[in-house]
This record gives C-alpha cells, sequence and structure tokens, in this order.
C-alpha cells in the first residue's frame, strides 16, 4: 500500500514537472519565401498572412477546427439595419505588447485606415459594398459601430482578417495584440517572433498566454530541404507535407503526422471561352459546348488522380466548394462520374465521332489542344501527366506545356493565348461572397471568359443574379439556399471541372502538445497561443 | 606614366561601356519577355475592380517603386546586394580554391594509369550530376553547402587542366628535359605549367564565372542568402531594377576577372 | 584499337541499338501509365521499376539517351564551333578586333541566360511538339554556351601565333586564315576536345536544371534532363533512380575511350 502511494505520489510529481517544464521554448517552422510585408493590411501573400495571424489581434476569430466564430478582442458583436451595420463591445483591460491601452479608438482608426481607396487592400476589397467609405462612431472607451453604405454579406466573418492597429503606440506596426510580436527580421534568412508579455488570453487555470517564448519562422523555399531539416529535428512542424513523404514520415519515430481530410483547395481545370482568345474558330466552338466540357470531365478519372498522385490522401472534387467547408457546401453533388462510354455518346451528341482511335469534330477536325500549368509543380504535371492518357480513351490527343508564372498569368489574364488551364484555386474564406468575382461574368477573375459586358449565357446570367442576391441576403439559410442553386449550375455546365480537393496533411514533432490540426489555413498553428514544446517526448 | 594612365582610363571606360550595354541588354529583354506586365496579385478573387487597375497601372510604370529598390522583394536593391555579396563571395571563393586544387592536384597525379582511371571515373560522374542534385545530396548527407560548388567546377577544370598537361608533356623541349634527367617536379613547374600557363589563366577566369552559375541552384534550393538566390528571385519575378543592376554588377566583375587573367598571361611577343 | 577501347565501343553500340529499338520492342513504352504498378521495384516485368506514374523506367531511359544524346553532342559541336571562331579570331588577329570580340564575350556571359531561356520557352506555341521545343532549348544552350570556350580558345591562339611553325608556314607564304584554320587550331585539339566533353553533359545538366524548373520537353516526353528530376527528393530515392545519371556517365566514358583522337586515358 505505501509502495503504492509512493508511486502513485512519484508519478504525479513527474508528470507536475513535465507539465511545468512545457511552458517555454521555441517553436521553429519555415517559410516559403520572405514575407513581403509587415503591415497587416497589405499583406498579399501566405509568407506576410503567417505574420500577421501569429502578431495580428483580431476583434473576431473564426474557429479552424469548429469553423465557429468566436469573440476575440470584442466580447460581442451585434449586427443590424439588414447587414449594413456591426456593432462592436470591446475588451477591457488589454494592452497592446508595447504596454499602450487598446480602446475603441484604435478600432477605428484600422478600419479608416483599411478602407482608404489608396491602399488598394486585398483585406479591405471585401467590405467595400459601396462607393462611400463607411462610418465609423466611437460611443464609448468599448462601443464601436461601423457602418457600410450597402449590406456587406457574412460581414462579421471577415474581421477575422483584420488586424488591429494601435492609433497612439510609437511602435506604429510594431506594436500588436497577437500573441507574439515581430523582434527581428534577416531578409532571406528568418523572423523572429517573441513572446507578447501584453497578450490578454489566459487558459482555463488563469495562466497567461502563450506557452511559448518564441516562435523563429526560418526562410526555406525547398521543400526537401525543409523535410530533411524536419527530419533532424531543426524543424518542428510542417504546415503541408506532400503526400508522397506523407507516409515515410508515419514511420519516423519523433513525428507525429496528420490527416485533417479535406482542405480548402480544389484542383481545377478549364477550357477558355473567351471570344477574343487567339485560337482556332473550331477549337472555340468545342469549348463552349457544354457536351464536350462534360465529356471531358467524364473521361478523367479522378479515382485514380486520388490513389496515384494523392496516395489517397485526397477526394475527387464535385463542385466549387470544398467538404471541408461544412455550411456552405452543397451536399448533394456527387463529381463527375468517370464514365468513358458516356463520354463519347456525349460527343456523338455533339457531333463528334471517333475514328481509328482518334477523335474528330463534325468538320473533320482532329481534336487536339494544349493544356497549360505553371512549372514546376510536380503534382500539376502529374496530373497533366494522367489527365493525358485519360483523353486517348476519348480519342482527344493533348499536349501538356508547363510554363513559368509570370507567363502563365500573361496568357491567362491579358493574352488569351491559351486552350485550356490546369489551375488550383483556395478558398481563403469560408464565405462564398469572397468568390464573387469569380462568377460575376463582367469579373477579370471570371477565368474561362472573363470582362464580360453582358452574361454570354442564360446559366452565367442566372449565376450573375444568384451571387448578387446572396450577397444582399442577410439570413445564412436563405443565402445557403441561393448558393446551393450556383454549384448545382456550375456542376451542370461545367465552366471548371473540379478534380480533387487535397486533404490537409501535416507533421510534427513529438515534442509539440496541443496541437489541433485543422482542414483550414493555418492548420498547423492555427491555435498557436496554446502550443506546448516539451523536452520529453512522448512514447509511440 | 600618362600612357599607362590613359590605357587605364580606356580599359575603364570599355568596361563601364559594356556594362551598360549589359544593363540595356537586360532591360530589353525583361520588358519584352511574357510575363513582364503579370502579377500573381491579379488572381487572387478578394480584389475589386479598382484594385486590379491599380496593380495594372504599377507594371505600367515598371520603374513604380524607384530605380533603386526592388518591386517584388520591396527593398532597397543596395541593401539587398549589401547582406547577400559576402555570402556568395566566401562560398565562391572557397569553391574555387577547392577545386583548382583538386583538379591540378589529380591532373598532375594523372600520369599514373591507375590515378587517371580513378580520377576520371570520378570527374565524369561529377559531371553528371545536376548542381541541384548534388546540393540535394550533400545537404541530406549532413555535408556542409560549401562542397557543391568545387564538386560542380572539378571536372570541367581537371578536363582540361589534364587534357594540357598531356599536351605539354609529348613537346620536343619537355622530352629532352626528361632525356637530361629533369627531375618530374622541375619538368612540371619549370616547363610544362609555363607553356599550358595562358589557357590555365583563361580558364581561371572563366571558371569565376562558372562558379557564380553554379551558386545559382545552390543557393536557391539550399536557401543560401547570397547573390545566386537574388538572381534567380529577380528572374522569376521579372524585377527589373533588380536584374539591371546585377547584370551591371556581373558585368563589371566577369571584365575584372578575365582582365587580370589576361594581365597576368605571359606576353607571346608582337601581335600578328 | 585497344582492348578498353573495343569493349567500350561495344558498349556504346548496345546503348546506341538499344535506344533506337526502345520503340519496337513490344511492351516497352516510355508513355503507358501502369496504374496498379507505381513506383514498383525491379522485377522481369521492369527490370528498372517503374517511377510514380508507373511507366517504365527502362523504356523512358531508352527513349532519352536517343534525344538527349544526339542534341546534346550537336548542341555541344555548335558551341565550340562558335568559339573557335570567335576565340580563333579575336585570338589571332589581336588589336581592336580582339577587343571587341572579347568585350562580346563578358557581355554574353554577364547576361541572365535563364531569364532568356525562360521567354523562349514561354513564346513556343502551346502546341508545339516537345521535340521541337526540346530541339529549339538545344540550339539556345549552344548559342549560349560558346562564351566560356571561346575564352580559352582565344587564350590558347594568342600563345601559338607567333611560335615558329606559324612564322615557318607564313613564310611559305600560307594566308592567315590558311595558318589559323590549318595550323594554329588544330594545336588546340587539347584544349577543344576537354571543351567538349565537358560541354556535352553540362548541355544535359542544363537541360536537366531547366527539368527541375519543369521547363523540359512536355509530357511524357522523357529526356535525361527530366529523368533526372527524381533525384530531387532523397527521402524517396531508389538506387533505380540513379540510372539515368550512370548512363550519361557510361555513355560519355565510352566515347572518350573509344574516339581516335584519344581525348585522355580514362
Amino acid at each position: 500500500m505505501t509502495r503504492r502511494i509512493f508511486q502513485t505520489a512519484a508519478a504525479v510529481l513527474a508528470l507536475g514537472a513535465s507539465l511545468a517544464a512545457q511552458t517555454g521554448g521555441e517553436l521553429r517552422f519555415c517559410l516559403r519565401a520572405d514575407p513581403k510585408t509587415f503591415d497587416p493590411q497589405r499583406v498579399e501573400d501566405d509568407n506576410s498572412e503567417t505574420v500577421r495571424y501569429i502578431t495580428g489581434g483580431v476583434l473576431l476569430h473564426v474557429n479552424r477546427k469548429t469553423q465557429e466564430l468566436t469573440p476575440e478582442l470584442a466580447t460581442s458583436w451585434k449586427i443590424d439595419q439588414q447587414g449594413r451595420r456591426i456593432t462592436f463591445h470591446l475588451r477591457r483591460g488589454v494592452s497592446f505588447s508595447d504596454g499602450t491601452p487598446f480602446t475603441a479608438d484604435d478600432v477605428a482608426y484600422t478600419m479608416t485606415r483599411l478602407m482608404d481607396p489608396a491602399l488598394h487592400s486585398a483585406t479591405a476589397d471585401p467590405f467595400r459594398s459601396s462607393d462611400a467609405p463607411p462610418t465609423i462612431a466611437v460611443t464609448g472607451a468599448d462601443t464601436v459601430a461601423i457602418t457600410f453604405g450597402a449590406p456587406v454579406s457574412g460581414l462579421e466573418r471577415l474581421f477575422d482578417q483584420v488586424a488591429i492597429l494601435s492609433k497612439t503606440s510609437p511602435k506604429k506596426l510594431t506594436a500588436v495584440l497577437g500573441p507574439f510580436y515581430v523582434a527581428d527580421y534577416k531578409a532571406g534568412v528568418e523572423v523572429l517572433l517573441a513572446r507578447n508579455p501584453n497578450y490578454w488570453k489566459q487558459d482555463a487555470s488563469g495562466k497567461k498566454l502563450p506557452y511559448l517564448d518564441r516562435v523563429h519562422l526560418q526562410i526555406q523555399q525547398n521543400r526537401d530541404m525543409e523535410l530533411i531539416r524536419f527530419r533532424r529535428g531543426e524543424v518542428d512542424l510542417i504546415n503541408s507535407v506532400d503526400p508522397e513523404v506523407f507516409e515515410q514520415l508515419a514511420h519516423q519515430t519523433s513525428a507525429t503526422v496528420s490527416d485533417a481530410g479535406a482542405s480548402l483547395e480544389s484542383e481545377m481545370m478549364w477550357f477558355n471561352q473567351s471570344p477574343a482568345a487567339p485560337i482556332a474558330a473550331y477549337k472555340k466552338a468545342w469549348f463552349v459546348s457544354k457536351e464536350f466540357r462534360r465529356a471531358v470531365s467524364e473521361a478523367i478519372n479522378r479515382e485514380d488522380l486520388c490513389k496515384v498522385i494523392y496516395k489517397g490522401h485526397a477526394q475527387p472534387a464535385a463542385s466549387l466548394i470544398s467538404p471541408a467547408n461544412r455550411f456552405w457546401v452543397n451536399s448533394t453533388l456527387r463529381p463527375h462520374a468517370f464514365d468513358v462510354d458516356g463520354a463519347l455518346r456525349r460527343l456523338q451528341q455533339a457531333g463528334f465521332a471517333k475514328r481509328g482511335g482518334q477523335l474528330y469534330d463534325r468538320e473533320g477536325h482532329a481534336v487536339e489542344f494544349s493544356l497549360m500549368t505553371n512549372a514546376g509543380n510536380r503534382t500539376r504535371e502529374k496530373m497533366a501527366a494522367m489527365i493525358q492518357q485519360d483523353l486517348q480513351s476519348l480519342g482527344i490527343k493533348l499536349n501538356v506545356s508547363t510554363l513559368d508564372f509570370p507567363s502563365l498569368i500573361e496568357r491567362m489574364t491579358q493574352s488569351f493565348n491559351y486552350e485550356a488551364c490546369l489551375l488550383a484555386l483556395t478558398n481563403l474564406d469560408l464565405d462564398p461572397s469572397a468568390q464573387m468575382n469569380v462568377w460575376l461574368s463582367s469579373s477579370s477573375d471570371h477565368q474561362w471568359n472573363p470582362n464580360q459586358k453582358t452574361p454570354a449565357t442564360s446559366w452565367e446570367a442566372e449565376i450573375d443574379k444568384l451571387m448578387r442576391a446572396q450577397t444582399s441576403e442577410v439570413r445564412p439559410e436563405k443565402r445557403k439556399e441561393l448558393f446551393d442553386r450556383v454549384q448545382q449550375i456550375v456542376w451542370e455546365e461545367a465552366p471548371f471541372l473540379y478534380l480533387v480537393n487535397k486533404n490537409s496533411l501535416m507533421a510534427f514533432s513529438r515534442q509539440l502538445r496541443n496541437v489541433a490540426p485543422a482542414a483550414i489555413q493555418p492548420q498547423a498553428f492555427w491555435n498557436i497561443e496554446t502550443i506546448q514544446k516539451s523536452t520529453l517526448v512522448a512514447e509511440r | 606614366m600618362g600612357r599607362g594612365l590613359r590605357k587605364l582610363a580606356r580599359q575603364v571606360g570599355a568596361v563601364a561601356a559594356t556594362a551598360i550595354l549589359g544593363g540595356l541588354l537586360t532591360a530589353a529583354l525583361v520588358r519584352n519577355s511574357p510575363g513582364a506586365d503579370s502579377d500573381e496579385r491579379l488572381l487572387d478573387p478578394r480584389l475589386d475592380a479598382a484594385s486590379i487597375a491599380a496593380i495594372r497601372a504599377e507594371h505600367t510604370n515598371f520603374l513604380h517603386a524607384g530605380f533603386w529598390r526592388s518591386p517584388s522583394l520591396n527593398r532597397p536593391i543596395s541593401d539587398l546586394i549589401a547582406a547577400r555579396l559576402p555570402v556568395t563571395l566566401r562560398l565562391i571563393g572557397i569553391g574555387l580554391l577547392a577545386a583548382w586544387g583538386a583538379a591540378l592536384l589529380l591532373a598532375i597525379l594523372s600520369r599514373n594509369a591507375a590515378f587517371a582511371g580513378i580520377a576520371g571515373v570520378a570527374s565524369a560522374c561529377t559531371l553528371c550530376l545536376p548542381s541541384a542534385v548534388l546540393a540535394i545530396l550533400v545537404f541530406s548527407l549532413g555535408g556542409p553547402v560549401g562542397v557543391v560548388i568545387p564538386l560542380v567546377l572539378f571536372p570541367r577544370i581537371f578536363e582540361t587542366v589534364r587534357n594540357l598537361l598531356e599536351h605539354a608533356y609529348t613537346l620536343p623541349h619537355i622530352l629532352t628535359a626528361r632525356a637530361k634527367g629533369v627531375s618530374t617536379a622541375g619538368i612540371l613547374l619549370r616547363h610544362a605549367l609555363p607553356v599550358c600557363a595562358p589557357e590555365l589563366l583563361a580558364l581561371a577566369g572563366v571558371s569565376a564565372i562558372m562558379a557564380f552559375g553554379a551558386a545559382i541552384p545552390v543557393e536557391t534550393l539550399c536557401d543560401v542568402p547570397g547573390l545566386g538566390q537574388l538572381a534567380w528571385k529577380a528572374a522569376t519575378a521579372r524585377d527589373l531594377p533588380l536584374l539591371v543592376t546585377l547584370t551591371l554588377l556581373i558585368a563589371i566583375a566577369t571584365q575584372v576577372v578575365n582582365a587580370a587573367a589576361d594581365w597576368l598571361t605571359p606576353s607571346t611577343g608582337q601581335a600578328a | 584499337m585497344s582492348l578498353r577501347a573495343r569493349i567500350a565501343a561495344v558498349v556504346l553500340g548496345l546503348i546506341l541499338m538499344a535506344s533506337l529499338c526502345a520503340d519496337w520492342i513490344p511492351g516497352m513504352s516510355y508513355a503507358q501509365q501502369h496504374r496498379d504498378a507505381t513506383s514498383a521495384a525491379p522485377s522481369l516485368r521492369y527490370p528498372l521499376g517503374t517511377d510514380d506514374l508507373g511507366r517504365d523506367r527502362l523504356a523512358r531511359l531508352l527513349s532519352a539517351t536517343r534525344i538527349s544524346l544526339l542534341l546534346a553532342a550537336a548542341a555541344a559541336v555548335g558551341a565550340l564551333v562558335l568559339a573557335s571562331v570567335a576565340g580563333g579570331v579575336a585570338g589571332y588577329c589581336g588589336g581592336w578586333l580582339d577587343r571587341c570580340i572579347v568585350r562580346a564575350i563578358d557581355l554574353m556571359l554577364s547576361i541572365p541566360w535563364l531569364l532568356l531561356l525562360l521567354a523562349v520557352r514561354a513564346l513556343l506555341p502551346l502546341n508545339a511538339s516537345p521535340v521541337a521545343s526540346l530541339v529549339l532549348t538545344y540550339a539556345l544552350l549552344a548559342a549560349l554556351g560558346w562564351a566560356s570556350p571561346a575564352r580559352v580558345v582565344r587564350a590558347g591562339v594568342r600563345n601559338f601565333r607567333n611560335s615558329e611553325f606559324v612564322l615557318q608556314a607564313r613564310a611559305e607564304g600560307c594566308t592567315e586564315t590558311r595558318v589559323l584554320l590549318r595550323h594554329v587550331l588544330p594545336n588546340l585539339k587539347p584544349t577543344l576536345l576537354a571543351q567538349f566533353w565537358t560541354s556535352v553533359p553540362v548541355f544535359i545538366l542544363s537541360e536537366a536544371n531547366l527539368g527541375f524548373l519543369g521547363l523540359s520537353a512536355g509530357e511524357p516526353f522523357p529526356t535525361w534532363g527530366s529523368l533526372l528530376r527524381e533525384l530531387q527528393s532523397p527521402l524517396l530515392l531508389r538506387p533505380e533512380a540513379f540510372a539515368p545519371a550512370a548512363a550519361i556517365a557510361i555513355t560519355l566514358l565510352c566515347f572518350k575511350m573509344v574516339t581516335p583522337w584519344g581525348g585522355s586515358q580514362v
């Protein structure tokens, strides 16, 4: 009995010691390139966004696991005037990292600066529901109301991206409300983030967060090098692991790997339907044919793409919305079934004929076109090669062409000198209004046929109407109904052929505690203030 | 003295003119290459029409950030170069010393058939692996990144040095010296190497440029923040001010190195 | 011909035969994806295993040998001809011509060649055949790759231009062009050969480096350069992935042993 008590006491002491040892420490992971800016309102690249996420304090936060909106610097909020006004009640007793008190004036200053038309900020543009700037009323030390000229759909969720700046701090942008602040930056080498001593959050036991002392972001462009360094223990987590190495890492005793399910990213291809495209008229006729597009889609074996390229860590895609986006996905839609015979029948109905292994259109032109994609992305190049073989079964000759990214963008957005394109779409925001500029036919981001003066087809006109309607609708259920219909139309007409939704794959050192892998970026470190690093490594 | 100064002034003028011409050609190449006006930000669906127009307008004025600022990296070019130049110089310097040392030593030892075989195979093997692969293999084995540049340069230097020495050893005056009992070291240092000196010095100049060329993939892959990585980023981003500045620097360095090689070359008498 | 040279000739012959006949060997296709046998280990069916899309590595290697060898050698010859002309004229004539050519060489060495390659690649029609794209790439490499050898050739020519045999040739009435082509340049054989033997793999590797950027010939067309990309991921490396590098090394060694101009002993 005595021995048992003694053993229990020893275990408790050891546990206590290990828990105590789990505060402090440095989390190390890699950025692909230098952040282009440390101004949170000018963030346009992933690396700058990482720094913004870790250092910025926001009024409302989207929990990446539950996808629910949670209060942060705002303890409560209210939306009224049909979605035009949002009123925040702010948390009291909060200070910036340099000790400057946080007040409603800082929120007003942040929003005024953000909405400056000269800023051209990707964070600000989703707020712009009208030409008039919003009016901001500070009605107390901790109450602020922002009124927009027209309703902003999904208004409250947009504040997840808005880091609050200090109006009065002498440290300007470097005074932050997030769990860490930028302590040092060596160009091309690293960004060092130090613990914010004035961070307002505490854990359940009242201990101040974050647990970590530092975050060390190392600039590492090459993924293979990142992997080597992770295996050596020089890096603690990899935010996005390639599927080929996922299984290898799973067998490594010092690492934990996580497959958090479908991400928000969709690999897709589309045909150039722009009348201005300098391509042969007979090819344009193929691309504007729904039957042609659907036939191509049905000839692509999406299961093989998932199995061969992603080693099972991906799912065939059905819609513009990934299943990871639980609320907005139209779950009645299924990926276009792999059916070569059905595809051939469609083509025959559209006037195509397969003779001697080659497909011909009704005018006798052999069906051959090019598929461009960005060079250097091995996954996409393999996907293109697999699609090339799949289309051979229809008698279609596909020429794969890889281009460096600037040349690709130039063809996509300026010269329109391409036939088909294979790229990915990452939805940074769960709300479909973030994709307005993809679905409005007049927009420059309407990839397959941008900048239309009037919608070229009746279904594009209907999508325009539905997207505008859901933007001005406040009730989420009604918006969902409208957006489900958009997804249905896109599924039927196939302007984009959605191929796969890849899974969110991550790797962590076993020294890390409280990691909570999520499907949405930043998937591995979204809860960085509660991540702990221990010197003890858990047994397998 | 006056003639010397005039000659020096002409040389400096020629270097400057060549460098400026190189800069102009690079600028023309950048402005006229596909993708010069494109920007990844145009694909961001959050941006509205006004923001997209503003981004396009930036590219029309390709010096919108100022000539001495890199638009793609958003930093002064002088800062970028000042931070990265010592890194690359160190990498290249060590690489050249190691490569030349190994190449000369093995070329000299290749008089022995066994050594010749081993050196030849080693040369062929290192010649047949891309510098990118060498960099990754060295890194994954825990080796220093600095080893890669000598591995890349060694076969290119070794082959030429070995061939030159082999040919030199067949020259009549060296055969005579051997017959008269001059030592191996004496033949090498007093007869063979001087005969090869002009080409070796030219190769030395060229190898410095090759070293920088090898540094580009090595620095890019191994994330060494040197000028090679900077040149790579500038080319892929079509960063005109940065590319022109780098071209000017490389043109001046190339000419200075090659001029030094020419100056050190023993005089061969009057011009034909 | 020595025994070593004969063995090298036989090996070379076998490599060339195999690469030329690869397309006619039943069941051997460089493009066919066997999706149920991806990343397969070597076996009777697939002597070098399969790549990550289930394509026969041996078939791809043999096809790549044919095209890469031909084009790399042609590009090396092209670059060397340009280098000989430029370096020869500069070194032999001296004076202002020498200075101009030297400046042109230095200019060529300074221009960011990567940008030029990216630009030319991007200008190609998207439906251009992989072979056309590859020929253009190697032609460009040749057009860019003459500057370094030209410098070395120039130094060698300067060394010889006032030699006794040159003076004798002039005294006997040879024109300057004949002196340069028939007396001076042949004495640069060791230099030219060394430059050739290093240029061939350098061009192959330059194409490989372009392949790392994803800018090699379009799928599914294999080149030595594109096959070397498998070596980029050391954690997923298999010994058979080194086959292209071994093929390049063996082919070059055999060529050097076989050529009657000796290159050097290997």
